[in-house]
């Protein structure tokens, strides 16, 4: 959609364009899950979704607590709000917008007026 | 007063955002003037770099503003903030005049398929219903959109940066 050339927002769109973490943040919102079974699901070593998930736990998208000797990863409070503040974030930018564009419509508006007057 | 689905919205002047499917969204707005206004405000690189980036909102200013709005001609856009450049650009896939205009929004890498945005002006009581709605390729490209939004979420990005300035 838009073409970012600071190098700090490039590397943010790295870090979630990974289809694996895309992937498992997806798979944790349909239904929680262990770091043993996503393992599988992603057909990689334990070692390697651990990874992942710490890096996606950093980022508050998930959270995991370990009960007796199973690690059971869930949507973190971020993975489940992201949607709801993007769409907020979203409505707020076009409501800016279209209050400076009613702006530009009652000047488009009061010159067409006063053409006609003129005329 | 006629009826609409969004009515309420619609009669308070507010902006809608919905999420329309996997690869929606839509955003709807009334405005107090007839369409052809509207799309004059729109289809004018003058008029139109006015009220594109508010910077008291978004703090961006835009550079340059190209557009040449008919079916098959190019637009440019290019923005600053805080010292960074930022591109839009892309091509009109259809325009007609005072009802509907449809873009690309082309991605960095070439031959990548970016969303496609369709504004529309319905005539309402000589208002104007407007609708701007992009359709992404694949759910995953309006996921990557709302989770990489530097408006939406800019302390998650923040988090990120940090996160992968360490691991480099």
């Amino acid at each position: 959609m838009v073409q970012y050339l600071s190098p700090s927002l490039d590397l943010s769109f790295a870090a979630l364009s990974d289809a694996t973490r895309r992937g498992i943040i997806d798979h944790l919102g349909r239904a929680d899950a262990s770091i043993t079974s996503l393992a599988e699901k992603f057909h990689m070593t334990l070692t390697g979704m651990k990874k992942h998930v710490a890096v996606l736990e950093r980022a508050g998208l998930v959270i995991s607590e370990k009960v007796g000797r199973v690690r059971t990863c869930k949507l973190g409070q971020r993975g489940l709000e992201a949607e709801a503040k993007w769409i907020e974030a979203h409505r707020k930018l076009f409501e800016a917008r279209f209050e400076a564009l009613d702006e530009v419509i009652l000047e488009v508006k009061q010159e067409e007026e006063d053409g006609s007057a003129n005329e | 007063m006629d009826q609409q689905t969004n009515s309420h919205a619609v009669a308070q002047h507010r902006t809608a955002v919905e999420r329309k499917s996997d690869r929606e969204l839509a955003v709807t707005r009334m405005f107090d003037a007839p369409p052809r206004m509207v799309f004059k405000a729109w289809s004018q690189p003058d008029l139109f770099r006015r009220w594109w980036m508010p910077k008291s909102v978004t703090g961006v200013s835009i550079l340059s503003c190209d557009m040449d709005v008919r079916t098959g001609g190019k637009y440019r856009l290019e923005f600053g903030a805080g010292g960074d450049t930022m591109a839009f650009y892309g091509k009109y896939l259809d325009v007609v005049p005072n009802e509907r205009i449809v873009w690309t929004n082309e991605e960095g890498e070439e031959g990548e398929e970016g969303a496609v945005t369709t504004v529309t002006f319905e005539e309402r009581d000589g208002k104007t219903l407007l609708t701007f709605h992009e359709l992404y390729p694949s759910k995953e490209a309006l996921e990557e959109a709302m989770m990489g939004s530097a408006a939406g979420l800019p302390e998650q990005l923040d988090q990120l940066e940090e996160l992968l300035s360490g691991r480099a």
